[in-house]
């Protein structure tokens, strides 16, 4: 947490933003590069993650919640302008004279989408952050209660097919903003916008995470009662960790749509939240890059592997995930650093406990 | 640095029925080191956590015109009330350097926060020059020794400010030269602020202290200067039997 090179991770973003933007529309087919666009929005929320997780010690279970809000707020844009001064096909289906929802019709707008996919999840994260953290909700509940609101949501929509899709979901988007995506050159546009916004998003956390924020969030995560006898709220500090990694959850699921073309409760209820966590997981959720790599071989696993052995890859991602966490419980990005310290261990004092112990024991 | 008092009227806590703290009212100045003692399980600790608001307390403490009861933890701290806990807890993952900069940082706009540190506050330097810890600066707090984790503690609390230190034990488990560089560097600080050392080390006490209240199960047994409470013969009742342990200073942290 102490490393003493910044500017080394700040070059480390530099290389993988060449690769994302320069090196990978080269060498990559159309199909690998659509779905390194999908992992690429994946991604994007797992940064958000490794931010609220891996720093603040928030659990973060129902981040589904979020990137729904930005996918379906994309989606729902996307479907009004396929259908232009039509009411959307699916919603005629059940009642030929069915009108447009009310909360459809502002989504007609460009900037009321926008706008939508960046405050929605600020309101929602920071409104629900405020009445939980106030209340000094943590740990397992925090979690339970995340998770329950992604299935709630999940059922919400699958529920109401005839204004949402339902189970179907939200797809056939024949433009993007005026641009036709199933234009080859348009395609690879919107794949260069999901990369620059992960690489924005990896910058942002760099930022904070050597400010001196970064510092009291972790801080925050390892002793909240002591941060509170310095003066500070740590419901702020959290609060503050937590509408960031919601809005780029966001941000994450309104990208996904026009690569993926299509949106359902599938992608964003519960298995899709404990997905998002398994990759933070694996990658290591409290380092820069560990969140977003682990989410982008999760989402490759998921494609390949996936499709090799539908039947087997669930089973192989636990058995992986497993091992992860019993072996290296800060994921496979601290692999470099364990190997450091066995090499010049013996003669040392031992490193510190990386447990996230909670100081609630401090008094007696 | 302050010219208001602690003072302490009629405290007292209750545990769902078990009455922790009855009764008990003391007063502390600034430029004395004031002393807090009483067996295990006296509530030497829970005077404390009802001063800073971690417990839920009728009776007053007065910080000056500021009555403290009531009020929420970090609004406290805010009134310069700062305190130390009975185990070291300090921010492990974290550089000495960093835990004083966050200690050092309630006055800070939320957009300075958003920006990395550059250089060292002077306060921070100063803290770490009175404390001993300069060499350390760029030490994890977490492989410290229990000794340095306890006097980073109190440099937190004095580049935090406070005009108040509550000192949770802070010389439990420290060998001898370093209670006596504790007391040394307690009694400096004390100059300029009000400071309650809570011990349970009776040695440290009466090297130390010049004025002493003595808690028993609860209640304020006895007060004055270390020669009037040493000459009690209710304290000397209560500290019977147990008086060799507590001259060698058991730290009692087994009761956390
Ligand atoms: N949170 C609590 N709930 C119930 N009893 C408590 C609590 N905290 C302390 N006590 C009890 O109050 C008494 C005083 O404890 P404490 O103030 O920690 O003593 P000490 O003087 O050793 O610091 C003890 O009997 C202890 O068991
Ligand atoms: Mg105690």
């Amino acid at each position: 947490m102490t490393k003493p090179k910044p500017w080394l991770s700040l070059s480390g973003i530099g290389v993988f933003a060449v690769l994302l933007l320069a090196v990978a529309p080269l060498v990559l087919t159309d199909h690998w590069l659509n779905n390194l666009g999908k992992y690429c929005c994946w991604a994007i929320a797992a940064v958000g993650i490794g931010l609220a997780w891996g720093r603040g010690g928030m659990l973060v279970m129902g981040q589904g919640v979020f990137f729904a809000l930005g996918a379906y707020s994309m989606a729902m844009h996307l479907t009004l302008e396929t259908a232009g001064d039509r009411v959307p096909g699916f919603m005629v289906l059940y009642d030929p004279l069915a009108p447009l929802p009310a909360f459809w019709e502002p989504f007609r707008s460009t900037a009321f989408t926008l706008l939508a996919i960046v405050l929605l999840p600020v309101v929602l994260a920071g409104v629900l952050g405020y009445a939980l953290f106030k209340r000094g909700v943590k740990g397992a509940y925090f979690a339970i209660l995340s998770q329950a609101l992604a299935v709630a949501l999940a059922t919400l929509i699958s529920s109401t097919i005839r204004e949402t899709g339902g189970d179907t979901g939200l797809s056939d988007f024949k433009y993007f903003f005026g641009f036709v995506l199933n234009d080859p050159a348009n395609k690879v546009m919107v794949y260069l916008i999901a990369a620059a916004l992960l690489v924005m998003c990896l910058l942002a956390v760099w930022q904070l995470y050597r400010s001196r924020f970064g510092e009291l969030l972790v801080a925050t995560r390892d002793a909240e009662e002591r941060v509170r006898f310095l003066g500070y709220d740590p419901a702020n500090v959290k609060l503050v960790a937590f509408v960031f990694s919601a809005l780029m959850a966001s941000i994450g699921g309104a990208m996904f749509v026009p690569i993926v073309g299509i949106i359902t409760p599938a992608e964003i209820g519960a298995a899709a939240s404990i997905l998002m966590i398994a990759g933070v997981a694996f990658g290591g959720r409290a380092s820069l890059f560990g969140p977003a790599l682990g989410a982008m071989a999760v989402g490759w696993g998921q494609s390949s592997l996936g499709s090799t052995w539908p039947e087997s890859w669930t089973y192989i991602l636990g058995l992986l995930f497993i091992v992860v966490i019993l072996f290296l419980p800060n994921g496979l990005s601290s692999l470099p650093a364990r190997f450091a310290r066995t090499r010049r261990s013996a003669a040392q004092q031992p490193a510190p406990a990386i447990a996230t112990a909670e100081l609630e024991g401090v008094r007696s | 640095m302050t010219d208001a008092s602690l003072v302490v009227t009629n405290l007292r806590v209750e545990f769902s029925g078990f009455v922790a703290v009855s009764g008990v009212s003391f007063d502390a100045h600034p430029g004395e080191v004031r002393f807090l003692i009483g067996p295990n399980g006296a509530g030497k600790t829970t005077c404390i956590d009802a001063i800073t608001g971690l417990v839920r307390a009728t009776g007053s403490a007065r910080l000056g015109e500021k009555e403290l009861l009531g009020q929420q933890v970090h609004r406290i701290v805010r009134l310069g009330v700062g305190r130390t806990f009975q185990t070291a807890s300090v921010f492990e993952e974290l550089t000495v350097l960093q835990n004083l900069d966050i200690a050092a940082g309630r006055h800070r706009t939320p957009a300075s926060l958003l920006r990395a540190r550059r250089g060292t506050d002077a306060s921070i330097e100063q803290a770490l020059e009175e404390t001993g810890l300069t060499g350390e600066l760029a030490t994890p707090a977490g492989i410290l020794s229990h000794g340095q984790k306890q006097w980073l503690e109190i440099a937190m609390l004095l580049v935090q400010d406070a005009k108040v230190l509550l000192l949770d034990e802070p010389v439990a488990g420290m060998s001898h030269d370093e209670r006596a560089a504790t007391g040394d560097l307690v009694q400096r600080i004390a100059a300029k602020r009000i400071v309650l050392v809570v011990e349970h080390d009776m040695d440290f006490m009466r090297r130390f202290a010049t004025r002493v209240t003595v808690l028993h199960q609860g209640k304020v047994l006895s007060q004055g200067t270390v020669a009037e409470v040493q000459a009690d013969p209710q304290v000397q009742e209560v500290y019977l039997g147990t008086a060799d342990a507590i001259a060698v200073g058991t730290p009692n942290r087994t009761e956390v």
